[in-house]
């Protein structure tokens, strides 16, 4: 593991982080990636800490994924379920983080439909904040798991081009992995209708297309996003079948692609729709290989959040 | 009856009315102005003397812009503190918009506001009347009722007349009592979700946008509308910068239209977002520096007729909640004066006469009281204020005159406290303070 300091109270974003920073975050999850192979699956790291999953809305893998992860370190997970909105409930997000913590809760892992919950969480609070999904804006430990597989089945992820396929504009994996991925210098593509994949992302450096079978050829790692159907719902797009037929990755498509590509779908999957079940269940489909991942990286990014707070004690 | 005198004497005299602009005397007898410039009071009479040297000395600030939240949301604001807030920034008059329980479209509600605007007793409050009945967008309300009542426009607030026939009726309507209708331009399909700027932060933030072109269609609308009815059009708080030139162009065409904006659009660009804090949440949104830049210029030439402040007061709890779910809007009545100054001109150099006249004789004319206020001529309303343009100091939220403290400004350093401020001859505030007993001296 490469000598490095971590500085971050927070993981907020992966916008916020150094590419060495991204880098530090994926080899400190290689090391706990050993835990899960172990016939008594837990380390000393984090006892006596107490960690809150605080959902504002329904999620059960990445849940499942720290609240395992935190208990693999021994430290005491509490899940706490909000209703969506906290002006519904009549409770501020400022009063419901002070009653939190006033219980003395070392990490907060916060999932929220709203752009923004997990930053202003990290403001209002002395415990460490990890943001597991905040609205249309980052979902950090999703793309660090996206990274740790690409990097663990491509060697490395400079130079690679990397399709984002799907509704772009609305999707906080599409951003978390957008930054990571140009942070690492991979050259990012961002695929999908005009109307969820707007021109002007390519300000954030990325380059748009709506043509998916235009590019198919030159792309090393599809990421396949979900679909949600809230916004064929909207109007934003005329139907699934036809998502599916200019969009979807099928046996037939994928023959145009590199044999090495790998294909990435954070989960879960609208079979038929983003990816015909050959494709997913196919060898290069590495869509399992992300979730055990996942219990990796998120046992790393607990890891290194925690060690931010000033009393703990052990290591790997 | 026999008033006393009060000589200002010796402060920078600037009235955009009359081209004046030097440093001078200024003699007020009762609620009158009765002298200007190079003036002394009649020999043996009672005079009382401000010496206001070093300081600058303009007419009362007319602010046709705010949201006073009396009647219905009375723990925000009152038309009282309000009118605290107002003449603490040196704003005499104030016109104060519809969007009220009940909302201000008949002629009772609008008498309330204006006999609490008495009661109060500080600035001037005029209602703003409702185009729509409950700002529903469907049916006109009685607009002649709300003029008899002492409205002095018509605006639905932060509601687009989403109907272009209800508005060209509107427009057609009002005419009648010569009074404008202030558009809330913004396309509610297109504004859709969003709460802020659509550009690169608010992809990057992850927050839904709200594209330029949601205004600018509208302004193109109703200057169309403005244009077949021969009405008077004022386009409230603009933001972009084809508003601005859509302004020009219908101008230059001879079409009545009038155009305002607010500091937070002048001085601010969408990137003040960046940490999610709700107290930079306005509509419409904060734009970009090239916008800003439009605005400053539009207010440079001229074709932006009005600078008001906007002012939303929220409480507290309002905006402690996720930037999504905080209603838009800041408090601007304190901030008005001192952040145009140092933006306009201290930064961008601008002439302060002509800043002043979009607070001044330009709304008094929109809104048909430039017969009695918005200048220091004599004959007119002694509604006076006096401002250190010279010490810079920290704008303070908490030590706000208004019950809410919602400000994108706290901390801003400016020039332009008001020191020195008279409401038809009345003292109302004083070495910078507010003289809270001011209202039981009125005549």
């Amino acid at each position: 593991m490469t000598a490095m300091e971590w500085t971050h109270d927070d993981l907020i974003g992966l916008e916020d982080l150094s590419g060495e920073e991204i880098r530090f975050i994926l080899d400190t999850a290689e090391g706990f990636r050993e835990v899960s192979q172990r016939s008594v699956k837990k380390v000393p790291t984090l006892r006596g800490k107490v960690i809150v999953n605080l959902f504002f809305e329904a999620s059960t893998r990445t849940r499942t994924s720290f609240e395992l992860a935190g208990k693999r370190l021994s430290a005491d997970v509490l899940n706490f379920t909000g209703s969506t909105s906290s002006t519904l409930k009549g409770e501020t997000l400022n009063d419901t983080a002070r009653n939190i913590q006033a219980m003395g809760v070392d990490m907060v892992v916060v999932r929220h439909p709203c752009s923004g919950a997990a930053h202003q969480l990290a403001r209002v609070l002395e415990a460490g904040v990890i943001n597991a999904g905040d609205g249309s804006h980052e979902h950090p430990t999703q793309a660090l798991l996206d990274i740790f597989t690409i990097r663990q089945k491509l060697g490395a992820v400079k130079g690679l081009k990397v399709a984002l396929v799907g509704d772009i504009a609305h999707s906080r994996v599409a951003r978390s992995n957008i930054w990571g991925l140009q942070k690492l210098g991979a050259e990012v593509y961002v695929v999908g209708p005009a109307t969820l994949v707007p021109r002007g992302l390519a300000k954030l450096g990325v380059t748009v297309s709506h043509h998916l079978d235009d590019i198919l050829p030159k792309i090393d790692v599809f990421n396949m996003l979900r679909i949600q159907r809230e916004r064929q719902d909207n109007n934003q797009f005329p139907s699934l079948r036809e998502y599916s037929r200019l969009f979807g990755l099928n046996g037939k498509r994928l023959s145009r692609a590199k044999r090495s590509a790998l294909i990435l779908h954070p989960g879960p999957i609208n079979r038929g729709v983003e990816i015909t079940p050959d494709v997913a269940d196919g060898a290069q489909s590495v869509i399992l290989d992300q979730v055990a991942n996942g219990l990796a990286v998120r046992m790393a990014v607990l890891f290194l959040v925690g060690s931010r707070s000033p009393s703990t004690d052990g290591g790997l | 009856m026999s008033h006393s005198f009060l000589l200002v004497r010796g402060g920078h005299i600037v009235d955009p009315a009359t081209g004046r602009d030097e440093i001078g005397n200024l003699l007020i007898e009762g609620d009158r102005i009765v002298g200007v410039g190079d003036i002394s009071p009649p020999a043996g009479a009672r005079v009382e003397t401000l010496d206001a040297t070093g300081l600058l000395v303009t007419p009362g600030l007319i602010d046709m812009h705010a949201h006073l939240r009396e009647p219905g949301n009375e723990e925000v604001e009152t038309i009282l503190s309000g009118s605290l807030s107002a003449v603490a920034g040196g704003v005499t008059s104030v016109a104060c918009f519809p969007n009220t329980e009940p909302v201000l479209d008949n002629e009772a509600t609008a008498e309330f506001v204006v006999l609490q605007g008495n009661r109060a007793g500080f600035a001037n409050v005029y209602p703003v009347g409702a185009i729509t009945l409950g700002r529903e967008g469907t049916q006109l309300s009685e607009m002649g009722g709300l003029a008899r009542a002492g409205a002095v426009a018509f605006s639905d607030a932060d509601r687009t007349v989403r109907s272009a026939e209800v508005m060209r009726r509107g427009l057609l309507y009002a005419k009648m009592f010569g009074l404008p209708v202030i558009a809330h331009c913004e396309d509610q399909d297109l504004r859709g979700e969003g709460v802020m700027n659509y550009g690169r932060t608010s992809l990057r933030l992850g927050l839904a946008g709200i594209p330029e072109v949601a205004e600018d269609i509208m302004v193109a609308r109703d200057i169309h509308l403005a244009g077949i009815t021969q009405g008077m059009l004022h386009l409230g708080h603009m933001s972009t910068l084809d508003a601005v030139a859509q302004l020009r162009d219908a101008k230059a065409k001879g079409i009545h239209v009038t155009g305002e904006v607010t500091p937070p659009h002048f001085a601010l660009t969408e990137s003040a977002i960046e940490n999610y804090d709700p107290n930079f949440k306005i509509i419409p949104p904060l734009r970009t520096q090239e916008d800003v830049d439009a605005l400053v210029q539009g207010i440079a030439d001229s074709t932006v007729d009005v600078i008001a402040s906007g002012h939303a007061p929220h409480p507290p709890e309002a905006k402690e909640v996720e930037f999504v779910y905080a209603p838009p809007g800041v408090v601007g009545l304190e901030t008005l004066f001192p952040v145009s100054y140092t933006v306009l001109v201290k930064k961008h150099g601008l002439p302060l006469s002509s800043v002043l006249q979009k607070m001044t004789s330009n709304p008094a004319k929109i809104l048909g009281q430039d017969q009695v206020r918005g200048s220091l001529e004599p004959g007119k309303l002694a509604d006076v204020s006096i401002f250190n343009v010279d010490s810079e100091y920290s704008i303070e939220a908490r030590s706000f005159q208004s019950k809410s403290h919602n400000t994108c400004f706290d901390g801003m350093r400016v020039y332009g406290r008001a020191i020195y401020v008279y409401v038809g001859g009345r003292c109302v505030v004083r070495d910078g303070h507010v003289v809270h007993d001011a209202a039981d001296n009125r005549p």
